[in-house]
């Protein structure tokens, strides 16, 4: 009992740890002075109207979000055959593919982020956006292949074959049989690839351009000029868009599931 | 469509989408490090032989081994306790450890420069107390780094934690304290050993976690304390100095395979070890 006790109070302190510096930004948000101040003076909400004056941070908002969308539907319709293909079949260079449709995650972002900058922008000189979206796709695709992956490994494929056997087509029976099937699969791996699109600053880093940065880069480069509560202001609404998401998974399929 | 074409022909695009955009664009980036006229190392040998590069690699890999360490020594406790919670806490409180993680990472260095910072709150409660007279330096360290990545990735070593834990049957503890072992001894003995394969997958993702990360070390650690990840984009976009910014690429990505290597070959031998008991 006395350790269920200090074991209780160690996580506490941990979950105090977690929680304290976002905390923190809340209350700081709120304050009058013009430089961030704990305990804050004053109560304010002009940090937030800040937030919507200053116009980069609105469009790099739709930027990443129109990036992030766009990234991830790509790489869900790239990805989910290719997880089908790779967990239905047994063929040859199988587990070589596999491995090799998840390198991104190896790969360090700031490197994928280099080799991008370099191939795409300068020696094909690609558009930026179109670069930005590649980069986006490319750290998408792992999440779908894995998540999409094992769900296809846990679907009992006897029920395609039955379709099969009915006289559907192999694409009918996909679509009509397996899609469904593994549709949670599908949220939980599109929410997560997204998540960590919107999110991502290594890879957006490099592929910037004028009047194209995505919002955590934007976000990024006005912290290291500046010092006011307009960041704190953008941070909290950055968190109650993480609540929402969350709010979204947990009501459609459970949090457990992208853990 | 045959049977067997058709895997090839579904996985194609992928496959030529990954070719096209990260094989190619990776092998143009480190080609030329590797290649002048011939096969050579010299890009290599003189990145290794300055002490500055050297100090940047080994503080990478020290602060990753300590951030690692640390976030087992924090997050193994708690994951046991929310593990070991009824239901309706134990989503609650993976919700609590999922919120930071989903949050940007922008926003949870910027937390931390509004704590550490010479106008942050530590410094503001030493001095009001008159522990300090002036402002002590806490941002731009490797401390503010290590802190930072700590706060980073313990969500993602908890999660990793958690999952591990609720499989281990709660009745073997009990049997372990009924036959006389304290609660820290059956945690040890009963436990640590049974969570050990969650570690090392945490463990992977923490150490290559924090190797990696490029947003802590970039608000949290300035010019003074450049890790991989900075030193890289500083040669590529501030310098220019393409070969260099290679060379780290491929450290980079040499290092985080050999790390991941290392760490299953561990696996690899305790599951061996484990297997052997249970024969």
């Amino acid at each position: 009992m006395r350790k269920q006790k200090g074991l209780a109070l160690f996580a506490l302190l941990v979950f105090l740890f977690l929680f304290f510096p976002l905390l923190i930004i809340v209350v700081t948000s709120f304050g009058e002075n013009p430089t961030i101040q704990f305990p804050i003076q004053g109560f304010t909400l002009d940090w937030y109207a800040n937030v919507f004056r200053i116009s980069g941070f609105i469009n790099s908002f739709w930027l990443s979000l129109r990036v992030s969308l766009l990234a991830t539907i790509l790489a869900l319709v790239i990805g989910v055959p290719a997880a089908y293909g790779l967990s239905r079949y047994n063929f040859k260079g199988r587990t070589v593919l596999k491995g090799f449709f998840l390198s991104p995650t190896i790969i360090p972002g700031v490197v994928v982020g280099f080799s991008l900058f370099q191939f795409i922008v300068i020696k094909l000189q690609l558009p930026i956006f179109q670069g930005l979206l590649l980069g986006h796709f490319l750290i998408s695709l792992p999440y779908i292949i894995r998540v999409v992956g094992s769900s296809l490994e846990q679907l009992d494929f006897s029920i395609e074959e039955a379709a099969w056997t009915l006289g559907s087509t192999r694409l009918t029976a996909f679509f009509k049989v397996v899609l469904p099937n593994i549709s949670s699969g599908i949220f939980a791996s599109f929410m997560l690839a997204f998540i960590n699109s919107f999110n991502n600053i290594p890879v957006s880093q490099f592929l910037s351009g004028p009047g194209i940065t995505a919002l955590p880069t934007n976000l990024m480069s006005y912290i290291e000029y500046n010092y006011d509560p307009t960041v704190s202001a953008l941070s909290v609404l950055l968190m109650l868009g993480t609540i929402l998401m969350m709010f979204l998974i947990e009501k459609t399929l459970g949090l457990a599931s992208i853990s | 469509m045959s049977s067997k074409s058709s895997p090839y022909l579904i996985v194609a695009p992928g496959l030529i989408l990954l070719v096209v955009f990260l094989v190619l664009p990776l092998f143009s980036i480190i080609w030329p490090t590797l290649y002048d006229g011939g096969f050579t190392l010299d890009s290599y040998i003189s990145f290794f032989n300055s002490s500055y590069n050297v100090s940047i690699l080994w503080r990478t890999v020290k602060l990753s081994m300590i951030v690692t360490v640390l976030s087992v020594i924090f997050g193994l406790p708690t994951a046991y306790f929310i593990a070991r919670s009824n239901r309706k806490w134990r989503s609650l409180m993976m919700g609590l450890v999922l919120f930071p993680l989903l949050t940007n990472s922008v926003v949870r260095s910027f937390a931390w420069i509004n704590i550490l910072g010479t106008n942050g709150i530590i410094n503001r409660a030493l001095l009001a107390t008159g522990l300090i007279q002036e402002p002590i330096q806490l941002l731009y360290t490797e401390f503010a780094i290590t802190i930072g990545s700590l706060y980073l990735f313990l969500p993602l070593m908890i999660t990793t934690l958690v999952g591990i834990l609720e499989n281990i049957d709660s009745e073997i503890v009990e049997a372990a304290e009924t036959l006389g072992a304290s609660p820290v001894v059956a945690f040890m003995k009963v436990i640590w050993p049974l969570s050990i394969p969650g570690v090392i997958v945490g463990s992977i993702l923490v150490f290559t976690g924090t190797l990696t990360a490029y947003t802590t070390p970039q608000l949290l650690g300035g010019n003074q304390n450049m890790m991989m990840s900075t030193f890289l984009y500083q040669n590529a976009m501030t310098l220019g100095n393409w070969q260099n910014a290679g060379v780290i690429a491929l450290i980079m990505i040499v290092t985080t395979m050999v790390v991941m290597k290392g760490f299953n070959l561990l696996a690899a031998r305790i599951d061996k070890r484990g297997g052997d008991l249970h024969a």
